[in-house]
């Protein structure tokens, strides 16, 4: 109801009064920043507040948060808001819950959803975009997001050419795991094309060692790792462009392209001299979960792994990763060095209410201050803000994360099963790539895939 | 009903001890050397995963992950870090959910216990028109799945105001524990002999004392039997609290739990301490309360 609330003229005059705040307040933060190297507590407490106080008064005032981020990861969410609790006055409750995805539904069907949802997948944000509980964002923060982030990004938050949803992180998956230690004692140099990747994988089998580790064992959503091996391939073999459409359905699942990426695929999953190091044979790919299946590389039996960059905090407690530590990644590379299609996914921040205060912590994070402030306080987490300093993040695989998602000839791409439609994104793409895996031949896997799409 | 009882307790006496002679006898035929061997071989299968639970929640997280609960015994680790991360303040602290869990279920039990009861005994000594009618409806809703109330429900607390407060959880778990509650209570109610009820009525008494004076002592081990039921069922439930507590300060052990393994499952060596620290509080029910457990559901069975 109250989404129709507030005169016209008041909102221009509350723009107006909040672009004049903005501009101060990036000028500010640009200051702040300079001189923050030394004590990061009192410099993150420390953010110019004119572009929150521009919407008002808001002391008091309660903005709710729910989201699937849980614990670990909450906690520098939760610190990286106090600045702005502290120059606003408003209380930020966060929820985490690991349901959040079905939840999420639930609550904005039921009418009890919160001030503001993280989305973390396209497909759900039109979903719940669809239910008309959701609002769209305020010109602020279209205009933080058309400063900050590439216009691949603002299209992802975007329904029905409505901008709704500003992007908060992001992860990249087109990563390769491995160990710095055993690459330098064995003289084993980084690939920068598929070509070498794959001489490279040769070579470790003419040592006598199993190069890569795989599993794709997830509960329910069993197959995915799959899934973004398959997207990867795409996006190298055929291209931005013919990955959109697969994604799209303009071209068929199982067409030339798909086949060639699938294939591609195989010639490392389904490859017995290939897999699976320290964890048995093709078929234990399926029955490893995805958590486990790079810890051998630590105890030397497996040399790589493809997983995201979140992938770090999966190592034990104690385990260096960083490029002279006991394990790091690389980007997985192009076809050639050129180019560099980066696969990916993030979150949205969709907001359900219009209240000032809930703009204004929008508006909060969708910011370059925000960004740098939560860079400081996390570890694993990256966000493909462009107004984020890499020397901000604690973590070399985040500064390698971020140095991928700001590289100028980067094409960033959604995970495309988590924007292809529910029946196949998260039903029949893992589970035919489950039976894939297991034995399954590439056109029978597609071809049921292609027929599972909905009508 | 119309036929006048002798005013004595004989009847009851008798049923007594005609009880305890089926009881005797049940167990002379049960204490055969061969049914003590299949039910020891049952309890030692049946307590095989939580002893390896048990034995997980103590080792340490690379053990956890790496390999099989059972390489304990070729490769004792313990540690008590998982039990330290459970109730670390930094991430979740199941401590801080504990008394949440306590005050859902209590109410929850309660609550249907007190209504079913009264129920029940209407049910079952008293006449009024639709009666059975009423009672195939409740008998009825027992075949409706909880699953399809749940965002209809939510509509109605919404609209009512009540969401986010620990009323939805208390309503939810009431209304969908009542169909089985009189249900049950009904079928017992209904085994007292009407002897006795008559007695009391002849003596003067109303429905209400014959409720709380003749009916409610004979009750006990019934409605201990369902309130451990329905315990057991609202300390578990993870459903009904995710969708209706819709805030931290409302939701229970069991929703925190399922967020134990963090973001994406990188934590889940954590789960089996977690699991543990759960349980603690239906273990000790049920093992207070079992001999009622036993003595409910062998009132119902064996007819007096």
């Amino acid at each position: 109801m109250f989404v129709q609330r507030g005169s016209s003229r008041s909102r221009v005059a509350l723009a107006g009064a909040l672009s004049v705040g903005l501009v101060f307040g990036l000028s500010a933060c640009g200051d702040s920043d300079d001189d923050t190297g030394a004590d990061t507590g009192a410099s993150a407490a420390a953010i110019d507040c004119s572009p929150y106080t521009a919407f008002g008064d808001l002391k008091g005032k309660t903005v709710t948060i729910y989201t699937g981020i849980v614990t670990p990861e909450d906690t520098p969410h939760k610190e990286s808001y106090v600045p702005f609790e502290k120059c606003t006055g408003v209380t930020v409750k966060y929820e985490g819950d690991k349901a959040f995805e079905t939840q999420i539904l639930v609550r904005a069907e039921a009418g009890n959803p919160p001030d503001i949802a993280y989305v973390p997948q396209p497909g759900l944000l039109q979903n719940l975009v669809k239910t008309g509980k959701a609002v769209e964002a305020p010109p602020e923060v279209a205009a933080n997001v058309d400063k900050f982030w590439g216009p691949d990004w603002k299209a992802y938050g975007t329904v029905d050419g409505k901008f709704y949803a500003a992007p908060l992180g992001a992860n990249v998956k087109s990563l390769v795991w491995y160990s710095p230690k055993e690459f330098a004692d064995k003289g084993y140099q980084i690939p920068t094309t598929l070509d070498e990747l794959k001489a490279l994988s040769d070579k470790i089998v003419a040592d006598g060692g199993k190069p890569w580790c795989a599993g794709i064992a997830s509960g329910e959503a069993t197959g995915w790792p799959v899934t973004d091996w398959m997207e990867d391939f795409m996006l190298r073999l055929s291209g931005a462009e013919a990955y959109d459409k697969w994604v799209k359905h303009e071209i068929p699942f199982n067409g030339p392209e798909a086949t060639q990426a699938l294939d591609g695929v195989g010639a490392y999953l389904k490859n017995d001299q290939y897999v699976n190091g320290g964890l048995g044979d093709i078929k234990s790919i399926a029955s490893t979960t995805f958590q486990d299946a790079g810890l051998p590389i630590l105890e030397g039996q497996c040399s790589l792994h493809r997983q995201a960059s979140f992938y770090a905090a999966n190592f034990p407690a104690g385990t260096k990763v960083a490029k002279d530590g006991d394990v790091y990644a690389f980007y997985l590379p192009g076809k050639d060095a050129t180019s560099k299609p980066v696969l990916g996914g993030g979150e949205f921040v969709l907001a359900f209410s219009d209240r000032p205060e809930v703009k204004a912590f929008q508006t909060y994070l969708s910011s370059d201050v925000w960004a740098n402030t939560k860079a400081k306080l996390s570890s694993g987490w990256v966000s493909a803000n462009k107004g984020l300093d890499p020397a901000n993040l604690t973590n070399p695989i985040d500064q390698l994360s971020a140095s991928i998602l700001q590289d100028p000839n980067a094409q960033f791409r959604f995970d495309g099963s988590d924007m292809m439609p529910g029946a196949v994104g998260a039903n029949s793409f893992w589970k035919q790539a489950t039976a894939w895996i297991i034995g399954q031949d590439t056109k029978t896997t597609l071809d049921n895939i292609e027929k599972s799409w909905p009508k | 009903m119309t036929t006048a009882a002798p005013l004595t307790t004989t009847p009851v006496s008798k049923s007594e001890t005609k009880k305890l002679s089926a009881a005797a006898s049940a167990k002379n035929k049960l204490t055969s050397p061969w049914a003590s061997l299949a039910a020891v071989v049952l309890a030692v299968l049946w307590t095989i995963p939580t002893f390896g639970l048990l034995i997980s929640s103590f080792r340490p997280e690379m053990a956890i992950k790496r390999t099989g609960w059972w390489t304990f015994f070729s490769d004792p680790e313990v540690t008590l870090d998982n039990y330290r991360a459970v109730f670390d303040d930094g991430g979740i602290n199941l401590a801080d959910f504990f008394l949440n869990s306590l005050v859902i279920t209590i109410p929850s039990v309660v609550i249907p216990l007190c209504l079913a009861s009264l129920a029940a005994y209407a049910f079952a000594w008293m006449n009024f028109p639709g009666k059975n009618i009423l009672f195939i409806a409740i008998f009825a809703l027992q075949i409706v799945p909880l699953q399809v109330t749940l965002v209809p429900l939510l509509q109605l607390y919404v609209k009512a105001g009540l969401n986010n407060t620990f009323w939805t959880l208390w309503l939810s778990h009431s209304t969908f524990a009542l169909p089985l509650a009189i249900y049950l209570l009904h079928n017992f109610i209904k085994e007292v002999p009407s002897s006795l009820i008559e007695a009391a009525r002849i003596d003067g008494a109303g429905h209400v004392s014959i409720f709380f004076k003749v009916l409610l002592p004979l009750l006990t081990p019934a409605l201990a039997a369902f309130g451990i039921f329905q315990f057991l069922w609202v300390w578990n439930d993870l459903l009904v609290s995710l969708t209706f507590a819709g805030s931290p300060e409302i939701s229970p052990m069991t929703v925190q739990l399922s967020n134990l393994s963090g973001t994406r499952g990188t934590a889940w060596h954590l789960l089996s301490a977690g699991a543990f620290v759960s349980i603690v509080v239906p273990v000790t029910v049920f093992l207070l309360l079992q001999r009622y457990f036993v003595r409910g559901l062998l009132a119902g069975s064996v007819k007096g």
